[in-house]
């Protein structure tokens, strides 16, 4: 639901400046909605099912050279249909299927480039603490560096509220029921934001380690950020976003002796996923480490 | 859960493409899915069938191909299957190899009614 309006549909997003009166397109019209909770009446004919099957894995072997047990395990089948009745015109059509948010991040992309902004997305586990890292960052490198922020989260303005109390202009994307941000959003939130020539955009994507991994949003680096709280297996639990990443933060370094927390351990299943990570180790809270942060930060942007 | 996220882009690509060939609705269609691409199957199947109701694909035949992963390692050239992001090299026990395949995610084709 949408917090300043309280309009229905929580798939709805939106995008808010604090401070202003709501900005998003109120459409509440329902163009394009799928429906969670229809009965899907599947019947699974046992002997079609079979049939099927068999069709599918000769089809698979004459153009891999997968073994049977593979194939045989990954195949999925969801809707049926009759096959006395041939399947229609086959079109080969290879298409990547994220090509839409590929093409819309690239031009983005372009677009950060042509205009000389350095434009960051910030992913993690909720609360290793992104949005403190980009408050004290911008409290102690407002001065140099001209910031923009773009928050995601699924709800609430309250982490662009954190950055506006800062001076720094701010927009929060509702992602609705969203687990991630997209090229789409960005597009849209950093038109709304008139971002500047030779700035810094930072972009808080949902805290969610699985989902925004696939989705490029057409920034320069993807900073990934991990806490000490968390545990250092963390990197190989969720490798593809940490393959994904450019940057890794460690953050919390403050509460390292409480925690059985190796730095060391996770730096290694970092590396085992992504050889090319750089990593960051802070506490933002007490701002040890934050040096070299600042100095990756103005010697790339 | 960004597998709706890619159900909804498979039916917006299949509808494109059923107008572009002016044909009615698709009765069968063909995804790969990579090892590493970070894409759920069993999910997947669960998002297409929540998704594609009253859709070009609402009565489609649906078929998931998994791709097995495949790296090449950067210190001695060995070419080895992974289906995870941090096993090394069997040969030269090297963490340092570049993925080859497994992270596809796309339609390899539809059959137009
Ligand atoms: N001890 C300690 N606490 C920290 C540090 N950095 C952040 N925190 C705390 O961690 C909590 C979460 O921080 P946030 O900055 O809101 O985290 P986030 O990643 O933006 O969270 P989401 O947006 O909800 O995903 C807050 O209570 C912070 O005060 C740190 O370096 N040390
Ligand atoms: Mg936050
Ligand atoms: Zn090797």
């Amino acid at each position: 639901m949408c917090d300043t309006c309280g309009c229905e549909g929580d798939s709805k997003i939106t995008y808010n400046k604090p401070g202003e009166e709501h900005t998003h397109d109120h459409d509440h019209g329902h163009g394009h909605t799928h429906s969670y909770t229809h009965d899907h009446d599947h019947q699974h004919d046992t002997d079609k099912h079979a049939h099927d099957h068999k069709h599918e894995y000769s089809h698979e072997h004459s153009h891999h050279d997968h073994d049977h047990e593979h194939d045989h395990a990954h195949e999925h089948h969801t809707h049926e249909k009759e096959h006395d009745h041939p399947h229609g015109k086959e079109i080969k059509i290879e298409h990547d299927i994220l090509n839409k948010n590929n093409a819309l991040a690239e031009r983005n992309r372009g677009y950060f480039e042509a205009k000389n902004v350095f434009a960051l997305n910030l992913v993690s586990s909720p609360g290793s603490g992104k949005t403190s890292l980009l408050e004290r960052t911008i409290k102690e490198l407002g001065s140099e560096l001209n910031f923009y922020v773009v928050e995601g989260d699924q709800q609430t303005m309250n982490d662009a509220n954190r950055i506006a109390a800062l001076k720094v202009p701010v927009i929060q994307i509702n992602t609705g029921n969203g687990c991630h941000l997209d090229a789409e959003m960005v597009n849209k939130a950093v038109k709304q934001l008139e971002v500047a020539n030779d700035s810094v955009l930072f972009i808080e994507n949902v805290g969610n380690l699985v989902c925004p991994s696939l989705f490029d949003l057409g920034e320069a680096k993807r900073v990934v950020v991990i806490s000490v709280t968390e545990g250092d297996d963390k990197p190989i639990k969720y490798p593809t976003m940490f393959h994904s990443a450019d940057i890794c933060i460690i953050n919390k370094t403050d509460l390292l002796p409480y925690v059985d927390f190796s730095v060391a351990k996770a730096k290694e299943y970092a590396l085992s996923v992504n050889h090319h990570l750089v990593f960051f180790e802070v506490s933002v809270k007490t701002g040890e480490g934050m040096q070299q942060w600042y100095q990756w930060l103005k010697e790339n942007k | 859960m960004h597998e709706l996220s890619i159900a909804t882009n498979i039916i917006e690509i299949a509808e494109e493409f059923v107008t572009k060939n002016k044909g009615s609705h698709i009765s069968k269609i063909e995804i790969e899915v990579g090892e590493l691409s970070g894409i759920v199957i069993d999910s997947l199947n669960f998002a297409m069938e929540l998704a594609v109701k009253e859709t070009v694909l609402e009565r489609a035949e649906f078929v998931i191909t998994s791709i097995e992963g495949k790296s090449k390692c950067n210190k001695c050239g060995n070419e080895f299957s992974n289906s995870d992001w941090y096993t090394p090299c069997p040969k030269c026990l090297s963490m340092d190899f570049e993925i080859i395949a497994g992270k596809e995610l796309r339609i390899k084709s539809i059959f137009i009614d």
